[in-house]
């Protein structure tokens, strides 16, 4: 992290069309290593269109999508599926929350550590010494994801019993849990109160400051977007409509023109 | 319940009287007699009453009951009898010795089990148990994995035929180069879970990208597919006659008499459950059970986590079949005699039922259905001819009154006692 202003997702001339439906015309983005990125855009302006075409949900129709490892020059990961792409280390959040809903919430976090772990069937079969340590581990380490998130009074709460912002919470914690180095949130207050969100926003700074981890995220809460972000996106009709610092896109009349109308 | 209540379950009890009524009127009071060549119709005003007063009491006891399963929750149920006798036997099991002895005190009643209710009742239960290993396989494939597999008494047969075809065929080189026959089950056991593994994969293949009901189908035409291949391909399988005179497993080199046979395949099986039982567990507690549960929670999320779905598909249809494999040779030991016919996909649904009743996903669940589907149509023979009804009224009740199963699945807690050690790292009770 010593090279903060290096890029580290590099999106170059993405489109993405459905049918006859230009989903994302021609965007490109740069998100710098340590930097926390908004995107924004109204309804519909192709937002998690983007998050799924760099996940691998979808395979764009052109352009491309490369992961930057500085000197070491860059790795393309458009159409790869989204369990290699998060090994490649991008974990993102669900728009309508996608947690394990039957499972505990220890056993979610558990799960993104899937890829730390090496135990195959016959070694969970037989259980021996390392198999055991690693399941110790795992559940440590889950543990302690837990704590950061303010979680741990709930760990062998079932997901889905969850009051609202503390599943947005798991889903993060799920997320950090696969060790990326980009964390997409896909709408992460969406249908908090103003405290919650408050709360969540000093989450999202921490996990910034303290894992090193770069943040890109959706948000129609404004007030976030302009406290957490260093840079806004501002997305309509698929296309990149501006680009630069909240104060920038404050005044942008572009901008305005499109949350606002003529 | 105020009045109003009650003049409204009553209002609607009567129209449902008047429904049933013109509903069974043609079935049970109309009676069409052509004995004389001249068609006749005998009405029986008699039934009539009967359908109404039944009808009108069943249905006032059903919404009565319904509106009490909508609000069993709204108190805590803490002072029932039935709560408190589970919070006993749980509190009780939670205990290491109580559970040991209760363990071995169960381990006791099965090992002497043959000996105390001799053949008749020894092979209903191997019946039992064989279902029980097929439940607890199918439930790594639907309650674990989510994946509805309609298609699970085609790997069954794969094991019943893989020993089948066996004897058919390498019986004889056994028999002259002077090899007890009886070896061939011991050849047949890991050999069927192979092979019923790896028509697991190769059915796997083409279904994954399927879920739900699409995969269903596809699940449902590939157990149809394998029976009529079997039944239709008479100069290897034998068709529709089957394979007959099939070995029982001989102790070591002596051939038992068919009810000391029956005693020993009952130990075979009982051993195989405990394996199956012990194998499911392990798998369940880990790494690779969680991740199929993440498949069956939400698959693009389970993607998302890291978790390559083609292989925990794979695995999952793998280890579903395997079991099943193992107890279609069990099977065809115990009747020395296989056809087609027993692999229907009436089968395949036995099994699922059995899931369904016991608790999706539950092991003790899994064992509990299947015993109960197994055993309880074996002690009830009058009512054989009502066996369908009786299995759909219970899955009907059981959906709605009891949807989790008999017997739930109980999560796994983890208990950490922080310990104020420089390193901070948790103490971990499972």
């Amino acid at each position: 992290m010593s090279d903060v202003a290096a890029p580290i997702l590099d999106i170059h001339n993405l489109s993405m069309v459905f049918g006859g439906l230009r989903a994302i015309d021609d965007v490109s983005i740069h998100i710098k290593s340590g930097e926390i990125c908004a995107l924004i855009g109204p309804n519909g302006a192709g937002k998690t269109t983007i998050f799924n075409c760099i996940t691998g949900v979808y395979k764009p129709t052109k352009g491309s999508i490369a992961i930057e490892h500085g000197e070491r020059g860059s790795e393309r990961i458009e159409g790869l599926k989204p369990n290699i792409i998060n090994k490649k280390g991008l974990a993102r959040t669900f728009q309508n929350i996608r947690l394990f809903s039957n499972m505990t919430v220890l056993e979610n976090v558990m799960i993104g550590r899937h890829n730390s772990l090496k135990a195959g069937i016959f070694k969970a079969i037989m259980r021996d010494r390392a198999t055991r340590e690693e399941e110790q581990r795992v559940i440590d380490e889950s543990h302690d994801i837990l704590k950061k998130m303010r979680l741990d009074m709930f760990i062998n709460e079932t997901a889905r019993n969850l009051p609202y912002g503390a599943q947005r919470r798991l889903e993060i914690a799920r997320a950090l849990a696969t060790d990326p180095f980009l964390l997409l949130l896909d709408e992460p207050v969406a249908g908090m109160n103003p405290q919650e969100t408050k709360e969540l926003e000093e989450t999202i700074n921490l996990i910034r400051d303290r894992e090193k981890v770069t943040i890109l995220l959706i948000e129609h809460d404004m007030s976030l977007v302009m406290n957490v972000s260093e840079r806004i996106y501002v997305l309509d009709y698929g296309r990149l409509i501006a680009e630069g610092t909240p104060t920038d896109i404050k005044g942008n009349p572009e901008v305005i023109k499109a949350y606002l109308g003529e | 319940m105020t009045r109003k209540l009650v003049i409204k379950e009553v209002l609607a009890s009567l129209v449902s009287m008047l429904w049933f009524s013109v509903l069974l009127f043609p079935f049970m009071v109309m009676k069409v007699n052509v004995a004389s060549g001249v068609a006749q119709i005998r009405f029986r005003w008699a039934a009539m009453p009967v359908i109404a007063i039944a009808a009108f009491v069943l249905s006032f006891l059903w919404r009565r009951a319904l509106i009490w399963n909508e609000h069993r929750g709204d108190k805590l149920s803490t002072s029932s009898p039935f709560a408190l006798a589970r919070a006993f036997i749980q509190k009780a099991l939670s205990k290491k010795p109580v559970r040991r002895t209760s363990l071995l005190v169960l381990l006791a009643l099965v090992a002497v089990y043959p000996y105390a209710l001799g053949m008749y009742h020894t092979n209903i239960m191997i019946t039992a148990l064989i279902y029980v290993i097929l439940a607890l396989g199918l439930n790594i494939v639907v309650g674990l994995g989510g994946l509805l597999n309609l298609g699970y008494a085609a790997f069954f047969a794969f094991g019943a035929y893989t020993y089948g075809l066996l004897w058919k065929y390498a019986g004889p080189a056994f028999v002259s180069a002077g090899i007890n026959t009886g070896w061939i089950f011991w050849i047949a056991l890991p050999l069927a879970g192979i092979i019923a593994v790896i028509f697991g994969i190769l059915l796997s293949l083409p279904v994954l990208r399927l879920r739900g009901d699409y995969l269903a189908i596809i699940t449902l035409a590939f157990g149809e597919i394998v029976r009529m291949v079997l039944q239709n391909s008479s100069a290897v399988t034998g068709g529709a006659t089957g394979i007959s005179l099939i070995p029982r497993p001989w102790l070591f080199n002596l051939r038992l008499p068919p009810r000391q046979a029956a005693t020993y395949i009952y130990y075979i099986v009982l051993i195989l459950v405990i394996f199956t039982i012990f194998v499911v567990r392990r798998i369940e507690d880990s790494r690779v059970g969680r991740a199929l549960e993440a498949m069956r929670e939400d698959e693009i999320a389970c993607e998302a986590m890291g978790i390559d779905l083609v292989r925990n598909k794979l695995a999952t249809f793998a280890l579903g079949a395997f079991w099943a494999g193992i107890a279609g040779v069990v099977l065809a030991a115990q009747t020395t005699y296989i056809n087609p016919d027993s692999f229907t996909l009436w089968e395949s649904i036995m099994v699922l039922m059995a899931i369904v009743i016991g608790g999706t996903g539950s092991i003790p669940g899994a064992i509990g259905g299947a015993l109960i589907l197994k055993l309880l149509p074996e002690y009830f023979r009058p009512l054989a001819q009502y066996r369908m009804l009786i299995y759909g009224i219970a899955m009907i009740i059981i959906i709605i009154f009891k949807p989790d199963g008999l017997i739930p699945r109980n999560r796994k807690k983890y208990t950490f006692v922080e310990k104020v050690a420089q390193d901070g790292k948790a103490e971990v009770q499972a």
